[in-house]
């Protein structure tokens, strides 16, 4: 065998060899998976730019042959879902507001303040996310129809002024890498708990709150359960509700179903590509304080 | 747990030397109850009253309009002895939880595993398996109900490209509950975020020390990789059983009028529990059927953190 041969043949029973070989594999087998993670995103598009008849040929073409955009239009007339954006934006954008400012509010009380009794309120906090939805779904349904609340947005709206235990959790994690050198420096200039919190911990802590707008955004515009329980009147129908209607009107109308459903995922798909750096922020919290 | 409540009362045992600390010390006191009373007025309005009012309810046969009157445990007899529905819903849960949560988070830890290896571009994929698991609500059923559909839809297409005579998934009772377990492994991404932060925790010296060990890359995985991560695969474990047990939206969307046709293959507790509440208003019994799924879930839950100790690493810990 001559040196060269040798040579090679070394080189294919290499370390590097083989770890690029896997890696090449693993390349291969996640661009496989990409195609395939987005391909309903793609047929979602395809079809509902396809005329019934295309849909229902066979096999089922990927790039539809002629681009109907007006599905669009016809799907908008449809329905009035420029009236449900109206409702689910107002909704959506009090639920943010109160999420925001409630659970930072909470979370600093938690994090940063002495009191008696603090553990083991906070561990009911966390105790309530065990807690299953349906098991106070029910009289909460109650305690709003006796209030008169029904068919309004209170009951959409106002729990979240109150703090929900996910959020206080995630910001309190967030407020406690904050030293409490801050707080004793700002005592010192005779500063409140109240002004440090909006003054120092707020402004400080805008990745983590971002984190919530966005989570708590996603929640509340896809929120089915609550509309549907809550809201019977169709003008005030969100979008998911106004979605749901739809699909009973258009059973396998399937180039308006997906073309309606493509319209209220659009929102969240756009938030995810300009902010993803907030959703993952907030798996990576989560995470690192199970770890 | 532990690591989370402790945070150390260093300014508090600091302040207790003296009287006029001590007044300071109930004033900073009265400053917390005010930060978090927003939320014990909330858990008072939102929880606690109504488990209160949950649990009574439970033992009455409230219809919200008429009666309230205390029947004993008449409602949970009812479950047992007159309600065949319910022990259907029931066994059409677990068997979505016995297969939906090995099966999401076996599917996480690999595409965890095979995002954290140092390939160029590792964003972009990360990114784009991330993306389902942040697209919920009536749209994405939608989608897969498309997807799904026996003659027009892209996933029996894609299978007849390999040979695969595609079930009729939504419509056939024996494949419909696979159908929604399908729909759940496209959001995979959203487990393997959680795994691939744990594994990036990994220190690299043991890679190595296996390395000039020999050991092939599937040993280093099983007797590495995975004893490492048990802890957030344990508590990936937890609260997707919870989560699971829950399942009701799916089937509300996507079997006909809300049903769970066909053939009741979709009716799962919750949506049972849900047409009893809110269409027949038998609201006694739907109250005692939510307190019989939180014993459930809280039983198995204990079951989890029990067994726990046999094969949850955690590090630092003198294993007995």
């Amino acid at each position: 065998m001559s040196a060269k041969a040798q040579k090679q043949n070394n080189y294919f029973e290499s370390v590097k060899f083989k770890k690029k070989m896997g890696q090449s594999i693993v390349l291969i087998v996640l661009i496989a998976g990409s195609l395939l993670i987005l391909s309903p995103i793609w047929w979602m598009i395809a079809t509902s730019l396809k005329d019934m008849k295309e849909i229902m040929t066979y096999p089922p073409t990927f790039i539809p042959k002629e681009w109907h955009w007006e599905n669009y239009l016809t799907t908008l007339e449809k329905g009035p879902f420029l009236k449900y954006t109206m409702n689910t934006l107002f909704i959506t954008s009090l639920v943010v507001l109160g999420n925001v400012f409630a659970n930072s509010f909470i979370a600093y009380g938690f994090a940063k303040i002495q009191f008696k009794g603090r553990n083991v309120l906070f561990g009911i906090v966390l105790a309530t996310m065990m807690i299953p939805g349906f098991v106070t779904l029910i009289p909460q349904y109650v305690l709003y129809a006796k209030l008169g609340w029904l068919n309004t947005y209170l009951p959409l709206i106002l729990p979240a002024f109150f703090g929900s235990a996910f959020f206080i959790f995630l910001l309190r994690q967030f407020f406690l890498t904050i030293p409490n050198e801050l707080i004793e420096a700002a005592k010192i200039d005779g500063a409140n708990h109240l002004i440090i919190w909006w003054k120092i911990f707020v402004p400080l802590s805008k990745p983590a709150i971002a984190t919530v707008a966005i989570l708590s955004f996603n929640g509340a515009w896809n929120d089915f359960l609550g509309p549907l329980l809550f809201i019977n009147d169709e003008s005030l129908f969100t979008l998911q509700l106004g979605l749901q209607v739809f699909k009973g009107q258009n059973d396998t109308q399937w180039n308006f179903l997906m073309a309606g459903s493509l319209m209220v995922l659009l929102p969240v798909i756009m938030l995810f590509f300009f902010f993803q750096r907030y959703f993952i922020e907030g798996m990576n919290l989560t995470a690192g304080s199970k770890g | 747990m532990e690591r989370m409540i402790s945070d150390k009362p260093v300014v508090a045992k600091k302040l207790k030397k003296s009287k006029i600390n001590a007044s300071l010390q109930r004033k900073e006191g009265l400053q917390g109850y005010l930060f978090i009373a927003p939320w014990i007025i909330g858990f008072l309005f939102f929880m606690a009253g109504p488990l209160l009012f949950s649990l009574y309810g439970s033992f009455t046969n409230f219809n919200i309009t008429s009666t309230m009157d205390f029947i004993g445990i008449d409602n949970f007899k009812k479950m047992f002895t007159n309600d065949p529905i319910i022990w259907l819903s029931l066994r059409n849960t677990l068997y979505f939880v016995v297969v939906s949560v090995p099966l999401t988070t076996a599917g996480a830890v690999v595409l965890a595993v095979l995002l954290n290896q140092g390939i160029r571009g590792m964003r972009v994929f990360r990114t784009i398996y991330y993306l389902p698991a942040v697209l919920s609500g009536v749209g994405v059923y939608l989608l897969w109900m498309q997807l799904l559909s026996p003659s027009s839809g892209l996933v029996n297409t894609l299978l007849s490209f390999i040979g695969i005579d595609g079930p009729a998934w939504l419509t056939d009772p024996s494949w419909t509950k696979n159908a929604l377990i399908f729909m759940k492994m496209w959001s995979v991404g959203g487990g393997m975020l959680l795994y691939l932060a744990s594994l990036q925790g990994v220190s690299p010296s043991l890679y190595e020390a296996a390395e000039i060990d020999g050991a092939s890359s599937f040993r280093k995985f099983f007797h590495i990789t995975l004893p490492m991560i048990t802890p957030v695969i344990f508590f990936d474990i937890v609260t997707s059983t919870i989560g699971a047990f829950q399942i009701f939206q799916e089937a509300y969307v996507m079997s006909k009028n809300g049903e769970g046709g066909p053939a009741n293959s979709l009716v799962f507790f919750n949506l049972h529990m849900w047409n009893k509440a809110f269409k027949v208003f038998d609201m006694g019994y739907a109250m005692a059927m939510s307190w019989v799924l939180f014993i459930i879930i809280l039983v198995l839950t204990v079951i989890n953190l029990k067994l726990a100790p046999r094969w949850v690493h955690y590090e630092g810990e003198d294993r007995k």
